[in-house]
């Protein structure tokens, strides 16, 4: 590559102006449905998930009003047991997960220097599906014929015998289309990854987060199909009498287990995994040095990864399995912590190497370290399966996955969305109210899940609606039900702060905190093209190498969508390929699949007849198109 | 905004590639991973309720009948010679010969479901018996979904070849649409064995 003069300003506002025409969508509610924008799915994707984080997050206010005192009225069993199964499927299901791929969707091609995901129109496809998924539950919720099961719903409980009526196929249905899109999105950000990046982006040289997200892409394609399997089979035993759970007839409830956790372990990972990727951007940014033993973070995720499928059954200890067993996933369980430990110790080597700066950010990458060392040395307590037996069920675990996933995902998600905050919106959010609102959720929620580690420990079992007095229970409940409502503060005053900084006028500049990445090299937010030409990478932090110039490749077309398709490991440029245009047919076929997922919970038949109107959509859909020379008859 | 520098050019590059270096194909190889997980826990499926019954199938439930399955077998192998060589001709962006491979296959996908639809009865047990029953049935009609997806998605291409100039995109699609159906043809394998010879090996 030789260095040629930098292009003149106008040539690149031409070819900028003609390329904001070729990528930009239609005006009004048509622009919006048919849009395969990767950015423009992922803000969407990520207001949908906050939305109802902030919903499960009130059914949790509600179960804490009820445990804060012992013979609690405000509600009933039954309805207590809804909100449970509420709250947490939509926590794991509805925000954790889409939350980090949201994210990913906005962030990795940015990050890889493309001008879209890999598959757009798939892309769009999994939003509907995973909006239809999230509506489902909560509709059904708001209908009273909410799911009551736990968010795990295991057999016999969720089957035919104990759980008459569709509360139940609505859990498992939520699963499915909540999983298709999740699947979808993981396709897309895997090719993405490894299809291109930017030339001379090696994978040596890819950013921690596009590691984690490959990481997290290829668990979810090897996890997720579990939970759709065994969900499916539980819909079938329900629905047309097969009998896979059925011990009278050859079936198992144990197996349910084994195929949940297959799944549900790794997607503990799945939501942890990106949030290492945010806080190794972060600690990057604010530490002013590149992260300290990148190949062994990389090594580490890659650890992580593998060693996560090997865990499952420790969540199935009091099953009564073979002792060996037992030893196998307790050995397997404590073998994580030495991987997520390396993690630690190059961040906090990074901090003390570097020159920090304790932006609002960087208070939540320390607020993870403390909280997640904390869930991470229950982890290995509850792994051991003598003492797991003693604490399994109850509140000892409720704290331990509150601060692993709470403190190891979400305040690692809370400081990127101030992160990238000027970059989804061109605003940057306040740091007096990011000050406010992480004080107010990390001391809120000490407070609120500290003391259940001692309920725990004090036999207070979990999914009880209430308790009687004397017992001891009354302090740490109260404390609990306290510290929700600070955090519940904090996240009030984090609503405020976005809705302040959205009514400002967007003047964010491309890179407001002089950090390293490529998706700080355009403008806030980027325009619907990412890049006017292809960024060339050399380093690990290419935007530190010349603060002045970015080198970049030209050539792609600016009058059809086109990108440059690079080679898995050297990003070596291989050849150019179109783009998808906008359409409807995602948005259509979601439609169809919505159809048939919802008619197969009531009827075995809704698989056929629903098949008709998604076959047509998926023809409208890959019926092949014939924009740049690629489709052209030659 | 950082201002840009220009090091090199693109635009002599390829404007179309098959297989691995198209990115559909990767496409492809990720849903090929996701069923294909879905296959192998399906058959831990199998393994595991095998493991808790003390016969296989369960008494009095007779063994699935091997004829119908052979025929179907042995036609599903064979269909792969004629796959490859459309795979072929599309990567040399034959028309003539894409189209001829596309209407063939169309057809062969087509006798094969008729051959599928002898299968079921012939598996001597229904899906509301018992769980050897259900988990017979859930990997026969996964795989018959995949070959109905196939045919359903080569009919619809056919057409299209037939009515629109052909790009070279569409013959990546066409060399695209080949590889999956090796993958439809080579799952079965496993399958067929669960199904019609792990009752028989007890």
């Amino acid at each position: 590559m030789s260095a040629v003069p930098m292009p003149p300003a106008d040539a690149e506002a031409r070819a900028a102006a003609k390329l904001a025409e070729t990528w930009g969508d239609r005006p009004g509610v048509w622009g919006w449905l048919t849009t395969v924008d990767h950015k423009r799915i992922a803000r969407r994707y990520l207001v949908t998930t906050f939305v109802f984080f902030g919903l499960a997050g009130i059914l949790a206010l509600l179960m804490r009003l009820q445990l804060a005192r012992p013979e609690g009225r405000l509600l009933s069993p039954d309805r207590y047991n809804e909100l449970f199964t509420v709250h947490g499927s939509t926590m794991m299901f509805i925000f954790a997960v889409p939350v980090m791929e949201a994210v990913a969707l906005y962030l990795v091609p940015l990050m890889v220097g493309a001008r879209n995901i890999a598959f757009p129109r798939l892309n769009a496809y999994s939003y509907y599906m995973y909006l239809g998924g999230a509506l489902t539950l909560w509709v059904a919720f708001f209908l009273n014929i909410g799911p009551d099961i736990g968010w795990f719903g295991y057999t016999p409980l969720s089957g035919p015998e104990y759980s008459p009526g569709k509360r139940a196929d609505i859990w498992a249905q939520m699963i499915t289309f909540t999983e298709v899109a999740a699947l979808a999105v993981s396709v897309s950000i895997v090719t993405t990854i490894l299809r291109m990046r930017a030339p001379g982006m090696t994978l040596a040289r890819m950013p921690l987060f596009v590691w984690a997200m490959l990481v997290t892409a290829f668990m979810t394609i090897f996890a997720l199909p579990s939970v759709m399997l065994v969900t499916s089979m539980l819909i079938s035993d329900r629905l047309m009498g097969t009998h896979f759970f059925n011990y009278a007839e050859g079936g198992d409830v144990v197996l349910f287990q084994h195929l949940f956790w297959f799944f549900g372990h790794p997607e503990v990972y799945i939501i942890f995994i990106p949030a290492l990727g945010f806080v190794s951007a972060i600690t990057e940014t604010f530490a002013r040095r590149p992260v300290v033993g990148h190949t062994f973070m990389v090594l580490a995720l890659v650890a992580i990864g593998f060693l996560a499928f090997g865990l499952w059954v420790h969540h199935m200890f009091a099953t009564g399995l073979p002792k060996l067993g037992n030893s196998f996933y307790t050995s397997a369980s404590m073998a994580i912590a030495l991987p997520s430990g390396v993690q630690i110790f190059c961040w906090i080597a990074t901090i003390w190497a570097g020159r920090p700066i304790f932006k609002t950010p960087m208070l939540w990458v320390i607020g993870f370290i403390v909280t997640f060392v904390i869930g991470g040395l229950t982890g290995v307590m509850v792994a051991s399966a003598p003492l797991d037996l003693q604490l399994h069920d109850t509140y000892f675990v409720v704290a331990h996955f509150h601060y692993v996933l709470i403190g190891g995902a979400v305040f690692p998600l809370f400081g990127a969305f101030q992160y990238w905050f000027p970059k989804f919106t061109g605003r940057v959010l306040s740091e007096t109210l990011g000050r406010w609102q992480f004080w107010l959720i990390f001391l809120g929620f000490q407070l609120t899940f500290f003391p259940m580690h001692l309920l725990g420990l004090n036999g207070m079992p979990r999914r009880v609606y209430t308790y009687p007095a004397g017992l001891g229970w009354e302090p740490y409940n109260l404390a609990a039900t306290i510290g929700a409502f600070t955090i519940a503060a904090g996240a009030v005053i984090f609503v405020v702060n976005v809705v302040l900084a959205l009514r400002r006028p967007a003047d964010a500049p491309a890179n407001p905190w002089d950090a390293p990445g490529l998706e700080w090299a355009v403008a806030s937010p980027p325009p619907a093209y990412n890049f006017v030409d292809t960024p060339a990478v050399s380093s690990r932090t290419p935007l530190w190498e010349d603060r002045t110039s970015l080198p970049v490749m030209g050539g792609l077309a600016t009058d059809y969508r086109e990108i440059v398709v690079t080679s898995p490991v050297e990003a070596e440029p291989g050849n150019r390929q179109d783009s998808p245009d906008p359409t409807i047919w995602p948005f259509l076929a979601a439609l169809a699949t919505t159809v048939l997922f919802i008619g197969s919970i009531f009827s075995e038949w809704a698989l056929v007849w629903g098949a008709i109107p998604l076959a047509i959509a998926l023809t409208g859909w890959f019926w092949p198109k014939r924009t740049g020379p690629g489709g052209a008859p030659e | 905004m950082i201002r840009t520098r220009v090091v090199g050019d693109l635009s002599t590059l390829p404007d179309h590639a098959f297989g691995l270096r198209s990115i559909l194909f990767w496409g492809v190889i990720g849903f090929m991973l996701v069923e294909g997980t879905v296959f192998v826990l399906a058959g831990g499926v199998y393994l595991y309720l095998r493991g808790l019954s003390p016969t296989w199938p369960p008494e009095p439930v007779l063994p699935p009948s091997l004829i119908y399955s052979a025929i179907f077998t042995l036609a599903l192998f064979a269909t792969e010679l004629p796959n490859r060589w459309l795979n072929r001709r599309a990567r040399a962006l034959d028309l003539r010969a894409t189209r001829a491979g596309l209407v063939l296959m169309t057809v062969l996908g087509l006798a094969l479901l008729l051959l599928r639809a002898f299968e079921f009865p012939h598996l001597n047990v229904r899906w509301d018996q018992n769980a050897y029953g259900s988990v017979v049935w859930m990997l026969m009609i996964l795989h018959t979904t995949h070959l109905i997806t196939d045919w359903a998605d080569t009919a619809v291409f056919t057409v299209w070849t037939f009515t629109h100039d052909v790009g070279p995109d569409q013959f990546s699609d066409a060399s695209d649409n080949c590889a999956y159906w090796t993958f439809v043809v080579w799952t079965w394998l496993p399958i067929y064995a669960l199904v019609y010879w792990a009752p028989r090996l007890t």
